[in-house]
């Protein structure tokens, strides 16, 4: 089959050249229906971004949600005894809401979970897809990197309490150093070095470089285990593109080691968000490790540098006393030339055209141009 | 292309005020002084463009991209909750979060507490984290009134100087937050426009020390 790319929108590009860029990896598909017990995300409310979900009686009287998510459900799937990593990557519809309205949306997600005896390959292998996929969308893009056992090491040894502990954590999200000073000048904790490493940003070598000047030996294990993979990222071609930002903080009670974002220069939120989350797999009874991510395809729509201002390229009138075959004749070699065209009896209102014709006895005539 | 750094500011005094701060920093735009009912003004030779808004509404320019930096104050970061970066305190627009009542109120916990106010998500989160039950009435000015009235027991509002108060007979009775203007930024534009604000952030702070010594 011949594919126009042309016709292909953005996002539906992506999601052909995203799929391909897994299956080369030997992720295989994780298919699912529409439908998974409301239970499940109940028991893991707070791994959801929010917990608004759609849900609905079935025949049988279960609670039965429209999937918010779906990485629950294939760890829910993902066997114990299973020797090896399992790799796999979704293409699935999840149901949630939006923002802006405050109204439930279908988005179109893209992703793929790396599950088992998780190795130090096996995030690099996640990331450097990562990178890919951003760089299948545009070539203008940053992945930023974050270790959470280091920021995890660091609010521990401040000795905070949970509640300041979720107040420093929204602020590092914010990157809100004032806010960092001001609770902990409050509070008698200690912010030097949480302030060093929420300011700094930048290239790896520039973030390494500060990070060894603060006072961490205790979790030197993290920080070569971040400079050993973000280095070999920026030397197989992603130089510059590669950050380390300290702010990329998912929930530390599911997440650990390795999270990451995605952005692109031109979309104003994260298309991609991802992370290791070792803590939900013992939350759901798994022994094995996991890392994995997402990609939000509803985002790129916006994304498309369009000139669409047309509905269609042609027009052509006809009328009652028109042979079958003159029209089919004609339409037939205007769309050989790669024109699109719309056979119409009357004009119909509010269709914007190039190019208006008519069907005469003698071939067609021009009757408008607009392009 | 120049990448262009968008600037959206608060209409009005505090808006002045921070345009002056961005003009010390480098970041001047001679345009912004002609007195006209223009909204955008650019300095191509400086890389920037400078859009006056509602102040209300620059998170969401800055949220959404239109802008990629903006000055919000706290109390609009706290009630909407835009995903962006809250990169600097500029210890400028100074004011409170507080409750406020009439200076003979008496409040019996027993009853739901009536609370009128213009900043709902705030108000809910204070007293969510009271265990206090509360009836919200959602007011969009002249919000004094409505203990007088007798519409609420109390309000949540910005409170400056408290001479609105005390104009008319209320008196606060418990401070909620601190309020100032930040400086915030979308968190995709800081990426990709890094070094211009970086630049900016830099000049600032150098500024604010010049000025606390």
């Amino acid at each position: 089959m011949n594919i126009n790319n042309k016709i292909l929108k953005n996002e539906e590009r992506a999601i052909f050249e995203l799929r391909e860029l897994y299956q080369k990896y030997g992720y295989s598909q994780f298919k699912m229906s529409k439908f998974e017990e409301y239970d499940l995300y109940v028991r893991n409310k707070n791994f959801l971004v929010s917990d608004n979900i759609i849900t609905f009686t079935d025949t049988n009287g279960k609670l039965m949600a429209l999937k918010p998510d779906v990485t629950l459900s294939i760890i829910k799937n993902s066997k114990e005894n299973d020797k090896g990593v399992k790799k796999v990557y979704y293409n699935e519809n999840v149901y949630r809401i939006s923002n802006g309205t405050k109204s439930y949306k279908e988005i179109m997600q893209v992703g793929l979970e790396c599950i088992g005896d998780i190795d130090t390959y096996n995030i690099f292998e996640v990331l450097k897809l990562a990178a890919d996929s951003l760089n299948i969308i545009s070539d203008e893009f940053v992945l930023d990197i974050s270790h959470l056992g280091i920021i995890s090491y660091v609010i521990e040894r401040m000795s905070v309490s949970a509640e300041d502990e979720s107040e420093l954590i929204k602020c590092i999200s914010e990157k809100n150093i004032d806010g960092i000073v001001k609770i902990c000048k409050e509070k008698g904790y200690s912010s030097d070095i949480l302030e060093k490493l929420v300011q700094t940003y930048g290239t790896p070598s520039e973030v390494l470089k500060t990070l060894k000047e603060l006072d961490l030996d205790m979790c030197c294990e993290y920080i070569s285990e971040l400079s050993e993979i973000v280095t070999y990222l920026e030397n197989i071609g992603y130089g510059g593109k590669i950050k380390i930002d300290f702010s990329v903080i998912n929930d530390m009670h599911y997440y650990n080691g390795f999270v990451f974002k995605g952005f692109i220069n031109g979309i104003s939120t994260g298309v991609l968000s991802g992370g290791q989350y070792d803590k939900l797999m013992s939350k759901m009874d798994k022994n094995s490790k996991a890392i994995g991510f997402a990609v939000y395809l509803d985002l790129l729509e916006r994304f498309e540098k369009s000139d669409k201002r047309f509905d269609v390229d042609i027009v052509l009138l006809y009328d009652e006393n028109a042979e079958l075959s003159a029209l089919n004749d004609a339409i037939s070699m205007l769309t050989s030339n790669g024109k699109s065209v719309m056979a119409q009896k009357c004009m119909p209102d509010k269709i914007k055209y190039k190019q208006l014709l008519k069907l005469q006895e003698r071939g067609v005539e021009i009757i408008e141009n607009n392009a | 292309m120049k990448t262009m750094l968008n600037i959206a500011l608060p209409k009005g005094r505090l808006g002045e005020k921070v345009y002056n701060m961005f003009e010390k920093a480098g970041f001047e735009c001679p345009s912004i002084h002609e007195n006209n009912r223009k909204l955008i003004f650019e300095n191509a030779e400086k890389n920037v463009r400078y859009f006056w808004v509602k102040p209300s509404d620059v998170a969401i320019y800055v949220e959404h991209g239109a802008a990629d930096i903006g000055v919000a104050g706290k109390d609009i970061l706290l009630e909407y909750e835009p995903d962006v970066y809250e990169l600097m305190d500029l210890d400028i627009g100074k004011c409170r979060m507080a409750v406020a009542a009439k200076k003979d109120f008496y409040d019996d916990v027993e009853k739901t507490l009536k609370v009128a106010t213009k900043f709902t998500n705030i108000t809910k989160n204070y007293y969510g984290k009271l265990g206090r039950d509360i009836d919200i009435i959602h007011l969009n000015g002249s919000i004094e009134i409505a203990p007088i009235l007798g519409l609420s027991d109390v309000i949540v509002d910005i409170v400056e100087t408290g001479t609105t108060l005390k104009e008319n007979n209320l008196e606060v009775i418990e401070s909620i937050v601190d309020i100032s203007a930040r400086l915030i930024s979308n968190k995709s534009s800081f990426k990709f426009k890094n070094s211009l604000i970086e630049k900016l952030t830099d000049e600032i702070s150098k500024q604010m020390e010049e000025s606390n010594d």
